[in-house]
């Protein structure tokens, strides 16, 4: 199935997926999924679990290869060759539980040489944390785990944002919190994909909300952004 | 990629200082092999410097499996990996780290132990001594680039802890035979260990390099 927004001209694509299947073994995660994602624009993704959205997230991320089909991004770039424009975040962590936010943070900042990354404290504060804070990390409560997380992403500046699942283990306000920084970061004419369960929460950014049922795009439909 | 180097290694450095997991697990396994060893052959004179290098060897190798086994499970445990996978810096430059990190544990567990393998086997070295600081550290290197390439390629296995030993076993075979030998020349002192130090040297350089260049193989592999 092609599903392809009008206003995805080329010069405004972010990332494109052209007849994307992917297998693990004889199960296809994703069977022929193609999708545009326009520069500027928040994509939730939304589907039952195993309905593939956390490896089209991960196809877009580079860190998987498609079976069959191609994925590219900012022009027709392999997403592996842009990795530095590119913020992953996954539903674990992704952090050392023996390092302090702040020591999580300035390690990842130098993983990206060559690019202008935020300072770890400003990064932090963005998401609600407490830069001073001098806990390691596996001392945090899950939310705060997920807030530095995202922080982590933050932090290279990046141009397309594939967020997995970032409102789990968040109470309400935090996500909302969330949410808010999300809508901030779409009026800088970065692209969002965004998969979750609680569509309620993420719908003030959706521009797009994309249905996935077993490895196929069920439905692409406008969201009801708020301004 | 120097200033990448750098910080993966002050990354694993930092970490293991707070932790003391590989540290302490090596050094424990290693002094248990050396007095069971030792209590078992009793070893005197010339009888000890004969067997000295291959206990060594020996104590090394299997306290360095069980850290080597659990090189990378920080990175494993809630995807750091991933993390890294997806930042523009070289795999390359994490290998290295992880090797040179792994290196200075093993090392620190082989001078700890020094003093107690002097004492359990009443050594004395009738070769030069200096030597051994050539042979040891090679030998080490071999084990352990070796190891940190093989426990990469085997993260993404369910029988990881196993599979590591099977496959790094047979190929470490002619370094730790290499090892063996040139500690057991320096320390009898009855031949040159000069082939065995050439025989380290080229082995380091080939398997070092080929690991470099297959890691980011290993790595991104699916």
């Amino acid at each position: 199935m092609t599903t392809q927004p009008l206003e995805a001209a080329d010069s405004t694509l972010c990332a494109r997926l052209d007849r994307v299947s992917r297998l693990f073994g004889a199960f296809a995660a994703l069977r022929q999924v193609s999708v545009d994602f326009a520069r500027g624009r928040c994509y939730v993704l939304v589907g039952e679990n195993g309905a593939g959205k956390s490896t089209l997230l991960r196809i877009l991320a580079g860190l998987l290869r498609p079976s069959a089909g191609a994925a590219r991004v900012f022009g027709g770039l392999e997403p592996q060759a842009e990795r530095a424009r590119i913020g992953y975040m996954s539903h674990a962590p992704m952090l050392y539980d023996e390092l302090t936010a702040e020591e999580n943070l300035r390690y990842f900042a130098r993983l990206y040489p060559g690019r202008a990354c935020l300072a770890p404290a400003e990064a932090l504060r963005q998401v609600g944390l407490d830069p001073d804070l001098k806990r390691i990390l596996g001392q945090y409560s899950q939310g705060m785990r997920q807030r530095t997380s995202l922080a982590r992403v933050l932090l290279s500046v990046p141009e397309l944002l594939l967020l997995d699942e970032p409102f789990s283990n968040m109470d309400v306000e935090s996500a909302l919190q969330m949410v808010a920084l999300l809508a901030g970061f779409r009026q800088t004419d970065r692209t969002i994909v965004l998969t979750t369960h609680q569509l309620e929460l993420a719908a003030p950014i959706a521009d797009w909300v994309l249905t996935l049922r077993a490895g196929r795009v069920a439905s692409l439909e406008p969201g009801n952004p708020q301004p | 990629m120097s200033r990448v180097l750098w910080t993966h290694l002050a990354n694993n450095l930092r970490i293991e200082w707070r932790s003391r997991e590989a540290v302490n697990s090596m050094l424990f396994f290693a002094l248990l092999v050396v007095v069971l060893f030792s209590l078992a052959f009793d070893p005197q004179g010339p009888f000890a410097r004969q067997i000295a290098g291959g206990v060594l060897s020996v104590a090394t190798l299997f306290a360095s499996v069980s850290a080597l086994n659990q090189a990378w499970a920080r990175e494993i445990r809630h995807q750091v990996l991933d993390a890294q996978r997806v930042a523009p810096a070289p795999g390359a430059a994490m290998f290295l780290a992880k090797v040179l990190a792994n290196f200075l544990f093993v090392s620190i567990v082989q001078l700890l132990l020094a003093p107690v393998f002097l004492v359990f086997y009443n050594l004395r070295v009738e070769g030069n001594p200096w030597q051994l600081l050539l042979a040891l550290p090679l030998g080490t290197w071999a084990l352990v680039a070796n190891g940190t390439f093989f426990a990469a390629l085997s993260i993404r296995s369910r029988n990881r802890e196993l599979l590591l030993p099977l496959i790094l076993f047979p190929i470490f075979i002619p370094a730790l035979l290499a090892m063996v030998l040139a500690t057991e020349s320096i320390l009898t002192g009855e031949s040159d260990p000069a082939l065995w130090i050439k025989l380290l040297v080229g082995y380091d350089i080939i398997f070092t390099t080929l690991s470099l260049l297959l890691f980011d193989v290993v790595l991104n592999a699916e």
